[in-house]
């Protein structure tokens, strides 16, 4: 009696239908997105395994020096001459150039959908089930219509990399923007703000510590998707793992993975200590330039 | 008398679809009845007024009585439901967002109770903030604000960050932005409400040393009496949204209008209104938890008393030391009291005056005063409780004003 049976709802072919569609009618428009991609991530590849290996760790050492401290500078130091010594430098160069590109891309749709969240409620609900989509589906099922509409390769590792890096941007965003007290806005408003200005002058630069822990977690999910996109060509240390794993060969596999670990690290000290207000070489630098052209300023005000 | 400001059966009902509310108002209902059938509230009940050029109007009222609404339709950060607000003549209902901008960046002034200092600016940036949302050159804006906090005394404060100054002086720097505009309205929204008793007279005296230089238009919203009463070259008083009467301090002090202003101003409903922050005394002498016992000891001699509040840092409250327990140390020679410090009596600022009396009934010793933080504000003793309600209710304390 119990036994009757219901109708399947055909949902996972309904979004193989669309993706189809999508390949058969706009696959332009990806070939274009696809060929752009391929420069850029070809470009910054050939650009940076072109500069000897010691002075671009020495360069990325005083970058990491500038924007962090001396410790975290010596640190990153060691970590990647020691990617260099077992020789993974092309392949973390390469997942480098993966992560940075998906991750600005990431935040380039992220940040402005976070702020445009803040703007209309109608929008923040309809935001809201599609983020915790995006961020509780299994990341490999991206992989799937990422091969189908951009082929093996690069492109389709960066186009599943951003959508799974792309929540927490949003998100980290909207409750920072959400956060600033309502009575610093009204001030501004007071003072005859636009709408622009209070977002640039007042919302943005108070927001700035939300939004730079939506850039970490951006740059750790970018990190670790970019191993599970190696499955479909994406290349760097994500393919040496998988490489490893196929051939059980535990020492390689170690030392592929202890090399992401080491990139990790080092872009999350950096991306965290920026807008931590945590005083930086580069911020001293900065504060140093300003003092001294106010006080040429000042100078000239009181000659005046 | 040219009006600068008019307000002209203003009424301003939160939320949308404030029609049906608008028409409750109309047939005569009134502000809970508005409320319950709608679900909306009445902030403003037809307010009429006029600000003459030049002079200070005080809006006065409990909380909720509508005085921060009102004050916010002057500039249009509110705008009214029904009514019409104007500035110079012109009405600030019918101006669309350019002409709004003007209004606020070129003629109108805000100081806020909170400051709203932006915490990542230094003092300067602060200040220059209306100037560089104008579009002053940053030298000419600099310029501007370094002059404007010389003349709120802030002038070697320039380059610091807002958390490094204490509640009086970011309310300067809130004074200085204002002023930095050039601006002949100036609206304060209680600027003094934050401040503790001492400093927010200095700051009242300041303010009309001031206004008498720069003669603003400048409508002040304030809940306390004294400050109304001092400031206001005319007042008003606020009630459930509504005005009882608007009239300079003697007249309304002389002829209240009903018995509402009556009470208002007999000290009956003051004891309501009058927090315990704002009656409180500074004591005539304090110690810090990392001075000595002969130090404590000499100053509770000096002032013949028995025992001292005790402070740490930020003025944090700490507890209190009594003589007889510091005689013993002070025989053994041991320097610090940090072992008897006792809890001392609080209160905290914002406690009604009515509630403050079976406290001070309870304690033999005098009540310290202690803001959300617990940072120290001051002391009420029983005796000045009885000094501030005199000050209110007798002939003398008016008399004085």
């Amino acid at each position: 009696m119990l036994n009757f049976s219901l109708p399947k709802l055909e949902i996972g072919e309904a979004i193989e239908w669309l993706v189809r569609w999508i390949i058969a009618n706009l696959s332009v428009i990806f070939d274009v997105i696809k060929n752009i991609l391929n420069s850029i991530t070809g470009a910054l590849n050939d650009g940076l395994l072109a500069i000897p290996t010691i002075i671009l760790i020495i360069i990325f050492a005083l970058g990491v020096w500038l924007l962090t401290s001396k410790t975290t500078a010596l640190l990153s130091f060691t970590g990647l001459v020691l990617i260099w010594n077992i020789g993974l430098w092309p392949q973390m160069i390469s997942t480098l150039v993966l992560v940075v590109v998906s991750v600005v891309i990431a935040l380039l749709i992220g940040i402005p959908t976070g702020i445009l969240m803040t703007r209309s409620s109608k929008l923040e609900t309809a935001m809201r089930p599609v983020l915790d989509f995006m961020q509780t589906m299994p990341p490999f099922v991206y992989l799937i219509p990422a091969v189908m509409l951009f082929g093996i390769g690069v492109v389709p590792g960066l186009f599943a990399t951003i959508i799974f890096a792309v929540p927490p941007p949003v998100r980290l965003t909207y409750l920072g923007i959400t956060q600033v007290p309502e009575d610093m806005k009204e001030m501004a408003v007071a003072f005859g703000a636009s709408d622009r200005q209070v977002l640039r002058k007042v919302e943005l630069p108070l927001s700035l510590p939300s939004i730079m822990t939506g850039v970490n977690q951006c740059i750790m999910l970018g990190i670790s998707m970019v191993v599970i996109a190696s499955m479909i060509g994406a290349g760097g240390l994500g393919a040496e793992v998988m490489r490893a794993v196929n051939r059980l060969d535990l020492a390689h596999g170690f030392e592929s993975g202890l090399a992401i670990v080491v990139l990790a690290i080092v872009l999350d000290r950096v991306s965290r200590n920026i807008g931590s207000g945590k005083t930086t070489p580069a911020g001293r630098i900065i504060e140093y330039l300003k003092k001294h052209r106010k006080a040429k300023l000042e100078s000239r005000v009181s000659q005046i | 008398m040219t009006a600068k400001i008019e307000a002209k059966n203003l009424v301003k009902i939160y939320g949308n679809n404030t029609g049906e509310a608008l028409e409750l108002f109309n047939q005569g209902y009134s502000r809970s009845e508005i409320l319950k059938q709608t679900g909306l509230t009445l902030g403003v009940a037809g307010a009429n007024f006029e600000v003459a050029e030049g002079e200070i109007f005080v809006l006065i009222g409990l909380s909720g009585s509508g005085k921060s609404t009102l004050l916010r339709c002057i500039n249009g950060l509110l705008m009214p439901t029904s009514g019409s607000l104007l500035v110079d003549g012109n009405a600030v209902e019918k101006m669309g967002g350019k002409e709004l901008r003007r209004l606020r960046g070129e003629r109108i002034s805000m100081v806020f109770q909170h400051f709203a200092i932006l915490p990542n600016r230094n003092i300067i940036d602060n200040v220059a903030f209306g100037l560089e949302l104008r579009g002053v050159e940053r030298e000419a804006r600099w310029a501007e604000a370094s002059e404007a906090l010389d003349s709120v005394g802030l002038g070697d404060w320039k380059n610091k960050m807002p958390q490094e100054l204490s509640g009086g002086m970011k309310q300067r720097v809130g004074l200085a932005r204002a002023l930095v505009m050039e601006s002949d309205i100036l609206l304060m929204d209680e600027p003094f409400g934050a401040l503790d008793a001492l400093i927010r007279a200095e700051m009242q005296e300041e303010l009309l040393t001031l206004q008498r230089e720069i003669k603003k238009t400048v409508v002040f919203v304030t809940h306390d009496l004294d400050e109304a009463l001092r400031l206001g070259d005319r007042i008003a008083i606020m009630r459930d949204g509504a005005i009882e009467q608007i009239g300079t301090a003697d007249e309304i002090l002389a002829e209240p209008a009903n018995e509402y202003v009556e009470q208002f101003l007999t000290g009956i409903d003051v004891s309501k209104i009058l927090d315990a922050a704002s009656i409180s005394k500074w004591p005539r002498e304090l110690v810090r938890d990392s001075e000595s016992v002969s130090v404590a000891l000499h100053r509770m001699k000096k002032t013949d008393t028995d025992y001292l509040f005790v402070t740490g840092q930020r003025r944090k409250l700490v507890g209190m030391i009594t003589r007889d327990d510091l005689l013993p140390l002070s025989k053994k020679r041991q320097t610090s009291f940090k072992d008897v410090i006792r809890e001392a009596n609080t209160i905290p600022g914002d406690t009604i005056m009515r509630d403050v009396f079976p406290e001070l009934r309870h304690s033999e010793r005098a009540l310290a005063v202690v803001d959300e933080n617990g940072r120290f504000l001051g002391v009420i003793t029983h005796n000045t409780l009885v000094e501030s309600l005199d000050e209110r209710k007798g002939g003398d304390g008016i008399a004085e004003l």
